[in-house]
C-alpha cells in the first residue's frame, strides 16, 4: 500500500517538474519562461519530498521530517531567484514578445 | 505596526519559533536534550544578533497569519495546476503583460512577503517595486509605491489587481497592523 502511495507521489512530482522544464523550452520569451520553473516545480518538488518522507519513515526507524526543511527553503528561495532574474532582465532591456500588454508600465531608468 | 516586543529577552518571537523548529527538524528528534538546546538557541541567537538586524514589524495577529499561510499553500497547489495547463496548451494564445499594482503597504518586510506570494501564485511573477529608494524602512508618509508584476496570461487587468489586493494584501495589512 505505501509502495503505491510513494509511486503515485513520485509520478506526480516527476510530471510537474517535467512540465516546468517543458515550459522553459516552449515559451517564446524570457519573461514567460520564468513562470514554468518558479511555479510548476514547487508542487513537483513538494510531491517528491513527501514521497521521500513516507519512504524513509516506513523503511527506517523513526519518523523522517528533514524533508520539511528542504521544502521550506525551496519556498523561500524560488520567489527570490525569480525576482533577481526578472530584475536583471528588465535592466538589460531584454525584449518581450510583441503582444505583451502594458509594456509602458516598465520603467527601467532606475 | 509595532517594532518592539513587550519582553526584552524575546526581541523577535517568529525568529525564535523558526530557530526552535529548524533545530529540531535538523536533528530529526524531539528528545528532552534537544528541546532544551533548541530553547536555549532560540533565545540566545536573536539576542546576540539583535544589534545587526534592522527591526522588523511584529506579527500582531498570529492566528490570522496561520490562516493566511494555509490559504497561500492552497493557492500554490492550484497555481501549479493552472500554470501546468497554460504551459501545455498552445503558447500562441497566451497574452502576457506587465501590470502595476498600487501598494497600501509601506514597510519593506510586508512588501517582500506580498511579492513572494505573488511570485508563487497563479500566473504571476513580481518584477520590481517602484519607486525604488534606499531608505526603504522609513516608509511612513512617502509617495505611493507600485509593484510591477509580469502575468503569463492577462485577461482582465483590473480584476487581477483587485484579487491580489483583496486576497493577499488585506490579510497582510491586518497581520502587521499597518
Amino acid at each position: 500500500m505505501t509502495e503505491w502511495i510513494i509511486s503515485i507521489l513520485l509520478l506526480i512530482g516527476g510530471t510537474f517538474v517535467l512540465v516546468g522544464s517543458i515550459g522553459l523550452v516552449k515559451m517564446p520569451d524570457f519573461f514567460m519562461r520564468l513562470h514554468g520553473p518558479t511555479k510548476a516545480t514547487t508542487l513537483g518538488m513538494a510531491a517528491l519530498l513527501t514521497a521521500a518522507m513516507i519512504f524513509f519513515s516506513t523503511t527506517q526507524a523513526g519518523v523522517s521530517v528533514k524533508e520539511i526543511l528542504i521544502s521550506l527553503f525551496l519556498l523561500l528561495t524560488a520567489p527570490i531567484s525569480a525576482y533577481m532574474m526578472i530584475k536583471s532582465a528588465i535592466h538589460h532591456k531584454l525584449d518581450s514578445i510583441d503582444r505583451t500588454q502594458g509594456k509602458n508600465n516598465v520603467e527601467d531608468e532606475v | 505596526m509595532r517594532l518592539e516586543t513587550r519582553f526584552k529577552w524575546l526581541p523577535a518571537p517568529i525568529l525564535s519559533i523558526l530557530l526552535f523548529l529548524v533545530w529540531l527538524l535538523l536533528n530529526n528528534s524531539v528528545s528532552a536534550g534537544h528541546i532544551v538546546l533548541a530553547v536555549i538557541l532560540a533565545i540566545v541567537i536573536p539576542l546576540a544578533t539583535g544589534p545587526f538586524r534592522t527591526k522588523q514589524p511584529l506579527v500582531i495577529k498570529p492566528i490570522l497569519a496561520l490562516r493566511h499561510l494555509l490559504l497561500v499553500l492552497y493557492d500554490i497547489i492550484t497555481a501549479n495546476v493552472q500554470v501546468a495547463i497554460l504551459i501545455l496548451g498552445p503558447s500562441k494564445k497566451l497574452t502576457p503583460g506587465f501590470i502595476k499594482v498600487p501598494l497600501d503597504l509601506t514597510h519593506s518586510m510586508p512588501i517582500t512577503i506580498l511579492a513572494s506570494t505573488v511570485s508563487l501564485t497563479p500566473g504571476t511573477v513580481s518584477a520590481e517595486v517602484y519607486p525604488w529608494s534606499e531608505s526603504f524602512t522609513e516608509g511612513e508618509g512617502c509617495e505611493q509605491r507600485f509593484l510591477l508584476i509580469h502575468v503569463l496570461d492577462l485577461k482582465d487587468e483590473q480584476a487581477l489587481i483587485n484579487t491580489i489586493k483583496q486576497r493577499y494584501e488585506t490579510p497582510l495589512k491586518e497581520i502587521f497592523q499597518c
